[in-house]
């Protein structure tokens, strides 16, 4: 399954790509390969803070329902409204276009993450 | 979940995993969920035609003497005025009136034959049989034998009719006629499960693939994307849009049809498994009705989640969806029968929050074209047996 090599990623997941001393994150094609149809999507307010491991959101599909769930600790920058207008971008660009928040985050902060190569070992099928 | 090396397949399990289908464990059978896209296919079936295998669905042949007298005893509804041709709806019941399935029963001249849903063909050939004992009936299971495939959507009759050596628009709904393709018979019926006009073929299982392929191929020739796949996933959007029932959600053992607003398919003028109790509840009425929800929001009510009137848990939901065609979130939902009236305000307790909705009429969608179901003249049927 597809997971770019620049960014990092959850057990539950998610994906985080550092962009200076921000972040990006989004979920993963195999997330949304399980989801199938996304409907609808439910993301935090700028300002609102993070804590590493713990729900930050929602996610809807035609077949079911699930939390998003913080990769690291932040500060919310940005909710991306594209996303929340149109939830079917998440099942056409989940690593691109469909990043669903801008976090302000500390350094260091993604040690306890996988990197592409560890997840995709993850979620490979047998 | 079982590993997908346990799971059965159907003769097209080789046409869905080259088309891209997400394969999953639906009672057993590795089945398509989607191709690309539950909603894109949903609305292609709306729109165009989507071809659909359903041939995890069991395939029961009942023949003998007492074939008939035995299917009155064990179907709640009356079959002595049926054709030989026609197809009709009915619920297998329990002594108490539970819904054991629901299925299609076909009179051919010299057998009948059932469809039912694959998750309860093992628990009715072993009901059937235990039934049977003082009944000149025979019982075969003829489901991997076969194929079925439903071909449905408002494009589906006039593609077939250039296929077809004759045009399926020539059979009434509820009805089927026996063709030929070479020396290949396969059985073509008028019936469906997506609200849209269509059909249902079932053929041998040898001449399944072959089949689809010259259907594709055909199509591919004539450089036309009318006809595409469509899984699972559309088929349960498309059913509920149509206000369907399906068993395992509305359906169980432990619903009743008059609840399930399914009365119509029971006989009042004979006796069969489960009589008693069902004319009882059709007099006293049900104490909970199935109903239609619109749902305010986004967020899709679940199955299970508690529904909420005036302080009081009033019902459960059975099946939910953002309608495609609607633009609405929509459910199905078992409601106390006082608050089962169309307009009756309602809350859904999604995930902890209460959600406004309101009962609504059933279906939430229904085609504007009827094709002939109440049409002018369709020619008789014939050669009605395989």
């Amino acid at each position: 399954m597809e997971a770019p090599p620049d960014r990092f990623y959850t057990p539950t997941h998610e994906w985080i790509k550092p962009d200076g001393d921000a972040a990006l994150v989004g979920i993963t094609r195999f997330a949304v390969d399980e989801l199938t149809d996304v409907t609808y999507v439910e993301l935090p307010a700028p300002g609102a803070s993070l804590t590493a491991g713990k729900p930050f959101g929602e996610i809807e599909s035609v077949k079911t329902a699930g939390e998003l769930y913080a990769p690291v600790s932040g500060e919310v920058i940005e909710a991306n409204e594209a996303v929340k207008k149109d939830p079917s971008l998440i099942n056409q660009d989940p690593y691109g276009k469909a990043w669903l928040i801008r976090i302000k985050t500390g350094p260091n902060d993604y040690s306890g993450l996988m990197t592409a190569q560890q997840y995709q070992a993850t979620t490979a099928k047998p | 979940m079982k590993a997908q090396t346990d799971l059965r397949h159907t003769c097209f399990y080789d046409f869905h995993v080259r088309h891209g289908a997400k394969m999953v464990d639906f009672a057993g059978w590795a089945m398509p969920l989607l191709y690309r896209s539950i909603i894109a296919e949903h609305q292609h079936t709306r729109r165009y035609a989507s071809i659909f295998d359903v041939s995890h669905m069991g395939r029961l042949h009942f023949s003998g003497a007492g074939a008939q007298a035995f299917l009155e005893h064990v179907l709640t509804r009356g079959l002595a005025d049926t054709v030989v041709g026609q197809s009709r709806y009915s619920l297998v019941c329990n002594p108490q009136g539970g819904i054991l399935d629901d299925v299609i029963i076909s009179r051919f001249e010299k057998h009948w034959l059932m469809v039912c849903n694959a998750a309860n063909r093992a628990k009715l050939g072993r009901w059937f049989q235990d039934q049977s004992t003082r009944f000149d009936v025979r019982i075969k299971d003829e489901t991997e034998n076969t194929a079925m495939v439903a071909i449905q959507g408002p494009a589906a009759l006039p593609l077939l009719d250039s296929l077809l050596p004759e045009p399926a628009g020539n059979l009434l709904a509820y009805h089927f006629a026996v063709q030929h393709y070479l020396f290949l018979p396969f059985t073509v019926f008028r019936s469906g499960y997506t609200g849209e006009d269509g059909v249902e073929i079932i053929c041998s299982a040898t001449a399944a693939k072959m089949a689809v392929d010259f259907l594709l191929r055909r199509q591919e020739q004539a450089s036309s994307t009318t006809l595409q796949p469509a899984g699972l996933g559309a088929r349960d959007t498309l059913r509920l849009e149509a206000g369907l029932p399906l068993y395992g959600h509305e359906l169980s053992e432990l619903v009743d049809p008059i609840a399930a607003g399914l009365g119509w398919a029971v006989a009042q003028e004979k006796r069969f498994i489960g009589s008693e109790i069902l004319s009882r509840i059709r007099r006293d009425g049900p104490a909970k009705r199935m109903v239609g929800l619109l749902v305010d929001g986004p967020r899709i009510p679940r199955p299970e989640m508690g529904i909420w009137r005036q302080g009081k848990l009033a019902g459960r939901i059975t099946s939910g969806a953002v309608s495609p065609t609607l633009g609405r979130t929509i459910a199905l939902a078992y409601l106390d029968s006082d608050a089962a009236a169309p307009g009756t305000a309602v809350e859904v307790d999604i995930r902890g929050q209460r959600t406004p909705a309101v009962v609504t009429k059933l279906p939430f969608y229904r085609r504007t074209d009827k094709g002939n179901d109440h049409g002018s003249s369709p020619r008789p049927v014939l050669h009605a047996d395989a």
